[in-house]
């Protein structure tokens, strides 16, 4: 867990990759559930960001 | 005397783009062939979905061409993401697209390593499990549609003969709670040898001397399995499920023909909705928006399958 958190402030792609692709499985879950129509609602927005986040956060260093 | 191609070729180009293309560099020639798929790409991909992300903040209608178009910011984005109906097509899209992964996955598999056992008659079977795939969804979704009709489809028949239900007690694609099911089947049934095919090629792929040191270690079949087969198969398994996961999220002429979104709209998924907004309702801007979180939706998941496939490959 140190590992990940010291990735991420040391901008490593790894974990902000790991991030971004719990961000967009998120969203996807959000989108597609029967529960909630809030969680509907704000499931773009999740997918949106967490795959802004993939393209920008796979040029980093490893 | 004969003259070789190149010469001839160098005849028959004009002097002055002769004279032209001789004074660029290798890497001037490279572009100016790089060039034409360049633009085409520029054209038929990046200007229309540029152009869509535009449409998606106006309020512009197709049939209305001399009507001013308004921008309205977020608002497209607004509606589609509070329409309980839109997010009843998102759930029937949800239900389709994980059961047809399941089943082509676990009988695509299935049926690889049964004919990758050598038996009598390998190849017949094989090209007879394949068929199905080379038909067009539109022959299969009226093929299938005569199969599942209540009164003389054999589909009821064959159920009756194995369950004792009446034939034409129920419709496949006239009842409510199993129209869904109805569409899965036949996803299924065409595109299971798709799958079959591509862990075929992983499990063909393994070498023979893998399993011949499990055995002299001892290591059972099952450990064999678990350990060699599934690893080796896994990297072309997931190619299978980025395929047909992408496919199935924007499954559309299959699904017209067999039960055009009915009965209702429990069989109404995601491209069959966008397809009645933007060319029955006209709603152009509206449609765009709805076009636009797809194509986010479906590039994010594109995204984590091919970093997962790079990962595997990489073990």
């Amino acid at each position: 867990m140190m590992t990940f958190f010291s990735g991420l402030f040391r901008l490593r792609r790894g974990p902000w990759e790991m991030l971004a692709t719990i961000l967009i499985a998120l969203g996807v879950v959000m989108l597609m559930q029967p529960f909630f129509l809030l969680a509907y609602t704000y499931s773009f927005i999740v997918t949106l960001v967490g795959t802004v986040m993939f393209i920008i956060v796979s040029h980093f260093p490893e | 005397m004969s003259s070789s191609p190149m010469e001839c070729a160098a005849k028959v180009t004009p002097r002055p783009l002769a004279n032209s293309i001789r004074g660029l560099s290798d890497r001037g020639i490279a572009w100016l062939f790089v060039a034409p798929t360049i633009f085409l790409l520029l054209a038929i991909n990046i200007f229309p979905l540029i152009w869509t992300i535009y449409l998606s903040f106006t309020n512009f209608r197709a049939n209305r061409i001399g009507r001013e178009v308004k921008f309205i910011g977020l608002r497209n984005y607004e509606r589609i993401l509070s329409d309980p109906d839109i997010w009843q097509t998102m759930q029937a899209t949800a239900h389709f697209l994980l059961w047809t992964l399941f089943f082509q996955v676990l009988i695509g598999f299935t049926l690889a390593w049964l004919i990758n056992r050598k038996f009598k008659g390998n190849d017949m079977w094989t090209t007879i499990i394949v068929l199905p795939m080379m038909l067009s969804p539109a022959v299969v979704g009226n093929f299938w549609k005569f199969l599942y009709h209540p009164q003389t489809g054999l589909f009821n028949y064959v159920v009756q003969f194995f369950t004792g239900v009446d034939s034409s007690s129920f419709s496949m694609i006239g009842d409510v709670s199993l129209a869904p099911w109805a569409i899965v089947i036949v996803d299924t049934w065409m595109w299971t040898p798709f799958v079959m095919l591509i862990c075929l090629a992983g499990l063909r792929s393994i070498p023979d001397y893998l399993y011949e040191a499990a055995s002299v270690d001892r290591a059972s079949k099952w450990r064999q399995f678990w350990t060699i087969t599934i690893p080796m198969v896994l990297p072309f398994l997931m190619l299978a499920v980025l395929f047909r996961g992408i496919e199935n999220f924007k499954m559309f002429d299959l699904v017209v023909q067999l039960t055009g979104g009915g009965p209702g709209s429990i069989t109404e998924l995601t491209s069959i909705n966008l397809k009645r907004e933007a060319f029955e309702k006209w709603r152009t801007g509206y449609a765009s928006a709805y076009a636009v979180i797809l194509f986010v939706t479906v590039f994010g998941l594109a995204s984590i399958y091919v970093k997962a496939l790079n990962k595997v490959k990489e073990r």
